[in-house]
């Protein structure tokens, strides 16, 4: 691939537990060009939260590498590592817990540019928050509000403006929508992809919802129980799912459009636990095309056309 | 043509609840006025705020007082006027013949309990089984939701998500209500399960005749398992009609607002159209049409005059004023199908 601004392999991250340990990342590979969005799919437990947190190293990765602009991130001090952080920022699923209940929004916003002394100019700061809330749509006069007297979709744009504020290339968005009604989600949706356009920012977007990923991504990433299962582009992903979890995940989505019925494919079961996993296709109970073969190893990502990985042994 | 009460499971007139805080009023349900035939899955719509909740509660008369205030010209449940209900018979009533599913099971259920014994619980008291046998139909119930029978006496902490949910529906269907209120049943499961609990629960109302009130945000699941819809906005029906009503002869701007925000599926590219602005503040009762300030077709007379819910066909009712004042109103969303 030819301008990768990240490219992670072999990522790991495992947790001891007491019944034994728990795989989260399990040997996660791939790369993301310049400008581009890579969604990263799957359900509770699938360790797509966890893949996100350990490229940032909010936790630190078991093992593998994140190599951003070339530069292996995880080998990285603390020092570095701070002014790193510049470039890589992220956007949290919960916009009612992730500010502080007794800061006001420019004391939020202000935070990260003071913290990393970007601006030490008090009124040349003010200027700066001013121009973030206006970047990402809000209004001058709530400058001095608390967090608490907002809505949902205002308090998602303050932690946009807040990962925005370094000038960040790299931003990962964890479920940036999932706490929002549909109307505000679709406000939250085209304002981070003005911003892409405008800014030529590159997005982890990490989602378990089919179609906001669908309609945000250009690449798009499945994960289950730690592992990504397919990888395609956003379209090939849509019209030509191979994996059979990819396809039983596409399939459950319930379509608002009484014209376009779909065959569903039900699962059985529920997702295994993590912990002790076995040397098998960790999908393999719940598959409905499984095979002996299944059992007995764990199906590699191969390249079946161009650009489109599958880890399943029917390939 | 005369229309019997007992053609409908339910039949609500001009619902008002509000809630009296320190604060001020909040105006949770504004004169809604809903009923539903037998055997039908009503789907009620709305975005956080709406009143949706707030309505099933009041159905049940769960609407917790102070700081809640109720009234309501009519609500018959199953040909029961639940008003004169005295507190001895609205027990008898609820999950019995009216029964909820609410949205978090990981809080539904109680922890201290085993879950044979929750789904017991209501079958002692409302047909009187003895103990025995109570616990022997709870792990029939189980199985009916497809969790074995071995799992009985577990508790809640032991069960997964969706397993959870299976235990509260299976509470839910122990007394084969006449009615079921699902609120917002899936939001808290992954799609997968979220699959399986929905399958679940249309195979097991068509096995037992019920009726149902589908509480949900999600069009997509309205378009699944309802024969009718109700779209709430600030505690008013808005728009209201069956599956095809709303879905393909869409006449309400909010409806279409709702529709245009949803990131479609067979087309990538097209740029989502949300519904500009908030709701309104539910402490203020705004003169005219609630959802004027948003909408992309509001005319300056919406801001003062209140649209009535009426009839534009037999089935599918609006409230929207465009339509008395334009009689060929047409919606974009219209134009295109």
């Amino acid at each position: 691939m030819t301008d990768a601004l990240l490219d992670v392999r072999g990522l790991k991250k495992y947790f001891e537990t007491s019944h034994g340990l728990l795989h989260a990342v399990d040997d996660v590979s791939f790369s993301i060009e310049r400008g581009k969005t890579l969604g990263l799919v799957g359900e509770s437990g699938c360790g797509k939260s966890t893949t996100g947190r350990a490229i940032l190293r909010l936790i630190e990765p078991t093992a593998g590498e994140v190599l951003f602009e070339g530069v292996d991130v995880v080998k990285l001090g603390s020092g570095a590592m701070r002014k790193m952080r510049k470039n890589m920022q992220i956007i949290f699923q919960d916009p009612f817990s992730s500010l502080d209940p007794r800061k006001t929004i420019n004391q939020i916003i202000a935070e990260p540019i003071k913290e990393n002394r970007i601006i030490t100019d008090k009124v040349a700061l003010e200027k700066r928050v001013l121009e973030l809330m206006e970047t990402v749509g809000l209004a001058e006069r709530l400058i001095n509000t608390y967090p608490h007297e907002l809505d949902g979709g205002r308090r998602q744009r303050i932690g946009i403006a807040r990962a925005l504020a370094m000038e960040p290339k790299f931003i990962i968005c964890d479920e940036p929508v999932s706490a929002l009604d549909v109307s505000i989600q679709a406000q939250i949706l085209n304002l981070l992809k003005q911003l892409q356009e405008r800014l030529g920012l590159t997005y982890i977007f990490i989602t378990h919802d089919l179609s906001v990923v669908n309609h945000f991504s250009d690449d798009i990433a499945v994960m289950y129980l730690g592992q990504i299962v397919e990888k395609a582009s956003a379209e090939e992903h849509f019209n030509n799912p191979l994996h059979p979890y990819t396809k039983a995940l596409l399939s459950a989505i319930p379509i608002p459009d009484l014209r376009n019925k779909r065959q569903r494919i039900t699962l059985k079961g529920e997702i295994t636990s993590p912990v002790n996993l076995p040397d098998a296709c960790r999908f393999a109970k719940r598959c409905n095309e499984c095979v002996e073969q299944c059992t007995k190893g764990i199906p590699p990502l191969k390249e079946i056309s161009k650009g489109h990985f599958v880890a399943c042994f029917k390939y | 043509m005369t229309i019997k009460n007992d053609d409908y499971i339910f039949d609500i007139e001009g619902l008002n609840v509000r809630y009296e805080t320190e604060d001020g009023t909040v105006y949770a349900v504004n004169g809604l006025d809903l009923k539903l035939g037998y055997k039908k899955t009503l789907g009620l719509v709305g975005e956080t705020g709406a009143g949706k909740t707030t309505t099933a509660l009041a159905m049940l008369r769960l609407v917790p007082s102070p700081p809640g205030v109720v009234d309501c010209k009519k609500l018959e449940i199953c040909g029961q006027d639940i008003r004169a209900l005295s507190a001895q018979k609205l027990e008898e009533v609820r999950g019995k013949d009216i029964s909820m599913i609410f949205q978090d099971p990981m809080t539904a259920l109680n922890p201290v309990f085993r879950v044979v014994d929750q789904i017991a619980e209501s079958l002692e008291i409302h047909e009187h089984l003895s103990r025995s046998d109570a616990q022997e139909k709870a792990k029939e119930l189980l199985e009916m939701v497809g969790i074995s029978r071995s799992r009985a006496n577990e508790f809640a902490h032991q069960f997964s998500g969706g397993m959870k949910q299976r235990v509260v529906i299976a509470i839910a269907l122990a007394c084969n209500p006449k009615l079921i209120i699902a609120d917002e049943p899936t939001t808290a499961l992954d799609v997968t399960i979220q699959a399986q609990v929905l399958d679940l629960m249309k195979d097991l109302k068509e096995k037992h005749d019920t009726s149902m009130i589908m509480i949900t945000h999600d069009l997509g699941i309205v378009a699944e398992v309802c024969d009718e819809v109700a779209v709430m906005y600030t505690g008013r029906v808005v728009e209201q009609g069956t599956l095809e009503d709303i879905f393909e002869r869409t006449m309400h701007p909010y409806t279409e607002g709702l529709f245009n925000s949803l990131p479609n599926i067979a087309d990538r590219q097209a740029m989502l159209k949300p519904i500009r602005g908030l709701m309104p503040d539910p402490t203020e009762q705004p003169k005219g049409c609630p959802f004027a300030s948003r909408c992309d077709y509001a005319s300056p007379e919406c801001e003062s005059e209140h649209p009535v819910l009426r009839y534009v066909s037999d089935t599918h009712k609006v409230a929207c004023s465009a339509y008395d004042r334009q009689p060929d109103f047409l919606l974009e969303r219209r134009k295109t199908r």
